[in-house]
């Protein structure tokens, strides 16, 4: 059966593998081997056969052909209404047929499902929302995903990012090492502007165990810093582990089950190790999603619950605001219109929509909803890993123009956006569009406006 | 022809109806695996039962969620026929003496006006959806052939039972063509999508409680999902 070097069945498992991968530059050979990767049909067809059980079958088998999940899907809408676009037609013409044809597709086929179950949905669950019999499209290419990297057949940067957290249990590749010293750099170089500031790695029984995303200690360090210095405001006992620190699940995105266990499963031992009352996960939508809300799953957690209560960060800061540990200033409070960002992950797929409205009372004067908005608003056109795959970035910047032009509707100029994802696209939007706005997490902004109490401020020189 | 179609094919038709629908929901709740769903069904009970409910009550209320509000016309033509398609024929007079000679109990009835204007309006409204299926692309694409087959299929019974009724023509002809006709359905519903007259309910449940025990419904409280 016809492997390639890069290109093959077999996930990432060493360093080397994904040293190899890595050095493919934006994956040209790995494509290139792709279009020779053999299609495993009795391989498929027996993963078909232990996993597509009643939801699923009866999905595709109900499914009224009505069109009422059209309007539901922003790529629907930001592709001029292309009925291609069509989440119910975008199913049935992959998984639908595939499970027609019990799994006897070729190469061609499989790539084209590829394409479509990463350029044409996001995984947002909105469209499930919206149907009369409630088919989740989005769970169905989820699903469809893990069959697709069964076969190989899965974006150069999905491959990687699966590759990462089986070998660094991060989506980075970013050691034990490198996080402690991180922490301890982010504390220093803060400590003197808030002292007694400290970023405790492996403490015992606290409040608080904090967990985020890689690219932060990678990319912005700074976000570290500033978790700890409004956990250090409000007083919370609080650690983060030295492992299992990582949210994040870019093997959720690539359809890898068996890294999504390995990857949750860090994260549920250093709650057994350090027993700490609770864990509160960074602005991260996804990394919620996944840690959260079916990593137990993947775990095999019976309760479907994480071992100790999570929490996302925006419960925490509303329970810090509402009950008075963070104090903002009152004169610091935004005043420009100012919108936010519903991630799809724990607005629409977690409940949390009444806790960021809480928070915008209390830092924003002019708060603009968009149309629609908090269970019902739109992707913002990067979920489901799309922000990072090269392949597919020009279908991905067509589809961020819904999010622009809501953003354009609200008269806002700041965007609020508390997800990693949700940041990046909103970002990329106005690198390509240029509508002249800004966007922030929620930590730059608390930090501007918080009030420091008098006995955790700097001594006078 | 009437001895048999009204004997042996209506037993036939009615057993293969009810048989086929239990068997339907048997195998759904069967078939829902907690790990491979990922939702706690039993786990979280109360949650799911709530979700569930929330979920179905809220479909069943024209208008009573976004997506129905979002399409108002298409979400009159689906109410209008599918309240005459459950309303006729189960409290249509005739039906319910047939049910009192041959069973001995009848439920209470609709007037013979009622009737009629629910029958035009089951043809009417679905000569709309046909035509919507036809006129719209996105709702063309996705369209096969069974689709209109089963739409004509559920259609034919309604037309037929008002030709005779109203003894336009041969009576005994038409008579016999509806009964025919609706039996063909009855076989039909649980082979193809048309179990939904039960999947519907199933379904929703399903996502109803996914979304109450897992995606939010701990949390808040909750849309109509």
């Amino acid at each position: 059966m016809p492997e390639g070097i890069l290109c093959n069945k077999r996930p990432i498992n060493t360093k080397e593998e994904l040293q190899a991968l890595l050095a493919d530059k934006s994956g040209k050979q790995y494509y290139e081997e792709m279009n020779h990767l053999e299609v495993d049909a009795k391989g498929l067809w027996s993963i078909i056969e232990k996993s597509f059980k009643s939801r699923l079958r009866t999905w595709l088998e109900i499914c009224a052909h009505c069109g009422m999940c059209a309007d539901s899907c922003f790529y629907y809408l930001a592709n001029n209404r292309d009925p291609k676009q069509v989440p119910s037609y975008k199913i049935q013409s992959t998984l639908g047929e595939l499970i027609k044809r019990r799994g006897k597709v070729d190469n061609a086929f499989m790539q084209m499902c590829m394409d479509t179950a990463y350029s044409k949905c996001t995984c947002c669950n909105r469209c499930g929302t919206y149907c009369p019999f409630g088919i989740d499209t989005g769970i169905m290419f989820s699903y469809l995903r893990g069959l697709l990297f069964s076969q190989g057949f899965t974006p150069w940067e999905m491959k990687i990012g699966s590759g990462m957290h089986r070998v660094y249990r991060a989506q980075m590749d970013i050691t034990t090492e490198d996080w402690v010293d991180t922490c301890e750099w982010m504390a220093e170089e803060y400590e003197d502007d808030y002292p007694g500031l400290e970023i405790p790695v492996d403490k015992e029984n606290a409040d608080i165990i904090y967990t985020v995303n890689a690219r932060e200690p990678k990319h912005y360090p700074e976000d570290l810093a500033e978790a700890a210095i409004l956990f250090h405001l409000a007083g919370e006992n609080w650690t983060v582990p030295s492992e299992g620190w990582e949210e994040t699940s870019l093997a959720m995105f690539a359809g890898d089950w068996e890294g999504c266990k390995l990857q949750v499963e860090s994260v549920y031992a250093a709650m057994d190790r350090l027993k700490p009352k609770r864990m509160v996960v960074t602005e991260c939508g996804h990394a919620y999603r996944a840690t959260v809300l079916e990593g137990p799953y993947w775990a095999g957690i019976k309760t479907g619950r994480t071992p100790i209560e999570s929490y996302h960060y925006v419960e925490w800061v509303a329970e810090a605001l509402e009950s008075g540990k963070l104090k903002l200033d009152p004169a610091k409070k935004i005043k420009e219109p100012v919108t936010y960002q519903d991630s799809c992950n724990y607005i629409r797929n977690a409940g949390l929509r009444d806790h960021a409205r809480v928070i915008m009372s209390h830092i924003a004067e002019d708060f603009r909803e968009m149309t629609p908005c908090k269970e019902h608003n739109f992707c913002c056109g990067g979920g489901g890993g799309l922000n990072g795959i090269g392949r597919y970035r020009e279908q991905r910047n067509v589809g961020l123009k819904v999010k622009r032009d809501q953003i354009l509707a609200t008269g806002a100029k700041l965007v609020i956006a508390p997800c990693h994802n949700c940041w990046d696209a909103i970002r990329d939007l106005e690198e390509v569009f240029k509508i002249g706005i800004r966007w922030s997490f929620l930590k730059p902004v608390l930090l501007n406006m918080v009030i420091v109490p008098d006995h955790l401020k700097p001594a006078e020189e | 022809m009437y001895e048999l179609v009204t004997g042996p094919m209506a037993w036939l038709a009615f057993s293969v109806f009810f048989i086929g629908l239990i068997v339907r929901t048997v195998m759904y709740i069967r078939g829902l695996d907690w790990k491979l769903d990922r939702v706690a069904y039993s786990e979280d009970l109360a949650l799911g039962i709530r979700g569930a409910i929330r979920s179905i009550g809220f479909w069943l209320l024209p208008f009573g969620t976004r997506g129905w509000r979002f399409y108002k016309g298409l979400t009159l033509l689906v109410f209008i026929f599918h309240i005459g398609l459950l309303g006729v024929p189960i409290f249509l007079k005739a039906h319910n003496i047939i049910l009192q000679e041959r069973w001995g109990f009848s439920l209470w009835t609709i007037s013979e006006t009622a009737a009629d204007v629910l029958t035009i309006a089951v043809v009417v409204s679905g000569l709309f959806l046909l035509l919507r299926r036809i006129a719209l692309p996105e709702v063309r694409i996705m369209t096969s052939a069974a689709d209109y087959l089963l739409l004509g299929m559920v259609i034919i019974p309604f037309i037929t039972g008002f030709l005779a009724h109203h003894q336009v023509t041969d009576y005994q002809f038409w008579l016999i063509v509806h009964i025919l006709s609706s039996e063909i359905l009855l076989i039909l519903i649980p082979f193809t999508k048309l179990s939904h007259v039960v999947l519907f309910f199933l379904a929703r449940a399903q996502l109803g409680m996914d979304f109450g025990i897992k995606r939010g419904g701990m949390k808040n409280k909750g849309f109509a999902w």
